[in-house]
């Protein structure tokens, strides 16, 4: 099974951390992902929402910034591959340890082909 | 597990929440000194409070209502010790709670902070008060540091920054939501002012002093202002051209401190995360079709670090975006630097001819100096290039700079000394 482990936090905060900090928590994060090197698959950190764009749907329209404006936000995200939920909220929680603040989610993910159909190891499986 | 103690990261939530806070306080009280009391009072009992019971959800809001709710008990207890409470008065601020509560979740939060850059620029104050004075009411640093980034002793400036409020407190701040003229005019100067900040931190050669850590303050602002106008394509010309111009800073100077010219810099010692980020900020400006000085600079900069090695430099490119800045907002200093431009296209020559109507403006200018000083000196005019090397270090704003200068000067006695020697 495949999760994704969104991670969330408050911008206000992680554009405080002096370099220093930032490269501390991507050092603690470092050792957990050795740790679960075989689970883990592809890693995105997302660019500060500064960065972000949204297309509206329904009005077709291009604004700036990210779709949700809430206290936390999307920076980033994991996708790994575990046997259960009960492994996928360890490492999260290991993580957690490593980087203090704000919250994960995971969430099961289904695979598409460019074709667009679903692989078997999505969430049905 | 290598983590830092939970007092770090306490601080980093208060320094993160602190802007909202005291810009919101500010407008509760309409007293700087006041607002910032009201804030310490707020983080000594966060210090307190959030280890034992966890750090809330909403850490600016709780600040904000804690400050403002130890502030106003303060200011009772003051009031009964000297006189009878103003029952008038007391009933006013217990009407004006609910009305606070509800503002919190207002957008109009935004506003504040903007306000708040805009107070620490006000025009009577010189612009190292403004500075001294947005690095300590917004950002937050200690007194010390602000000295040490000055190169001033903490009294020297502790006494600037209770000087330049007791100026602000003289003055009339309009607490009104602005108009959308008015917030532009608020933009364009707290703009300039974070760039100052920037400038300011540039020039230190060593990335560790208190003076280059300017540069990540000024950065830090425009990311919390462009988050709060999301919107504002200079915002994000002013955001993209500081990260640029960052992420070279350890390329940009040698061991000893002298300063590496853009062409002999290692360019793999550039920050990529930070150049990556300013391109698509420069892309995402230019979908809004709205020019302006920051977004062409910040341009012309990403033209620098788009080139791998300095002779893939669009140089053509550059020029063209000088003439467009020289057009939006002409200064002798621009035109000086379109005139490197016309040096790498058209040759030493045309580049001396642009700059000919520039030596009046600039002539107490360091850089006009220098440029002319290269620029003689590859036509072989020795003896003129000398007087300007000469001029220019007489004009140096740093010791490094003067022995950059001093280089040519050594590099020119001693082809002069050969030529003697060997005609």
């Amino acid at each position: 099974m495949r999760y994704t482990i969104l991670c969330y936090h408050n911008e206000e905060i992680t554009s405080a951390w002096t370099e220093e900090e930032d490269a501390e928590v991507i050092e603690c994060l470092k050792a957990v992902n050795r740790k679960w090197a075989k689970n883990f698959e592809p890693i995105v950190r997302l660019m500060p929402t500064g960065t972000a764009t949204t297309l509206r749907k329904t009005e077709n329209m291009v604004v700036d910034g990210p779709f949700a404006e809430t206290k936390e936000q999307l920076l980033g995200f994991y996708v790994v591959n575990v046997d259960s939920l009960d492994v996928a909220i360890q490492i999260a929680r290991e993580m957690a340890e490593a980087n203090p603040g704000g919250a994960y989610e995971l969430r099961p993910i289904a695979l598409y082909y460019p074709s667009g159909e679903a692989i078997e190891d999505g969430p049905t499986s | 597990m290598a983590q830092p103690p939970e007092a770090d990261w306490i601080e980093t939530r208060l320094v993160g929440a602190r802007p909202q806070a005291v810009a919101a306080l500010l407008r509760y009280f309409r007293d700087l000194d006041l607002a910032e009391e009201a804030f310490q009072e707020a983080c000594l009992r966060a210090l307190k409070s959030w280890p034992k019971n966890g750090p809330p959800r909403d850490a600016a809001s709780w600040l904000i209502m804690v400050g403002r709710n130890a502030a106003i008990d303060h200011r009772r207890r003051q009031a009964r010790m000297t006189e009878l409470p103003d029952e008038e008065a007391i009933s006013d601020r217990e009407d004006a709670e609910p009305d606070m509560a509800e503002r919190l979740d207002a957008a109009n939060y935004r506003d504040d902070i903007l306000r708040l850059l805009f107070v620490c620029c006000h025009p009577e104050l010189p612009a190292t008060q403004q500075i001294a004075l947005a690095l300590r009411v917004v950002s937050g640093l200690p007194v010390a540091r602000i000295a040490a980034a000055f190169l001033v002793g903490d009294r020297a400036m502790e006494q600037r920054i209770t000087r330049a409020k007791a100026r602000i407190a003289r003055a009339d701040i309009p607490f009104e939501t602005p108009g959308p003229i008015e917030r532009n005019e608020r933009f364009a100067v707290v703009s300039a002012m974070i760039y100052l900040v920037f400038n300011e931190g540039y020039t230190d050669a060593n990335p560790k002093s208190e003076r280059a850590k300017l540069c990540d303050e000024a950065i830090r602002l425009a990311r919390l202002l462009l988050r709060l106008f999301p919107a504002e394509p200079e915002m994000m010309g002013l955001l993209a051209l500081m990260l640029l111009q960052h992420s070279r800073q350890r390329a940009r100077f040698n061991e000893t401190g002298a300063p590496i010219l853009l062409e002999d810099q290692d360019r793999s010692l550039w920050h990529h995360g930070q150049i990556a980020e300013a391109l698509a900020m420069i892309d995402k400006a230019m979908l809004h079709r709205q020019p302006g000085p920051y977004q062409i600079q910040a341009a012309i900069a990403a033209l620098h670090a788009r080139a791998g090695k300095a002779e893939d430099t669009d140089w053509a490119g550059i020029d063209a975006l000088y003439e467009a800045l020289e057009h939006r907002a002409p200064s002798p200093v621009v035109s000086l630097n379109r005139a490197v431009a016309i040096w790498k296209l058209h040759g030493a020559e045309a580049a001396l001819e642009t700059i000919a109507p520039l030596a009046g403006p600039l002539d107490s200018y360091f850089y006009f100096h220098g440029v002319r000083g290269n620029l003689l000196e590859q036509l072989g005019r020795t003896s003129e290039a000398r007087d300007a090397f000469g001029r220019a270090i007489a004009l140096a704003n740093t010791p490094a700079e003067a022995m950059h200068i001093r280089q040519h000067l050594d590099r020119l006695e001693a082809e002069g000394a050969s030529t003697a020697t060997s005609s």
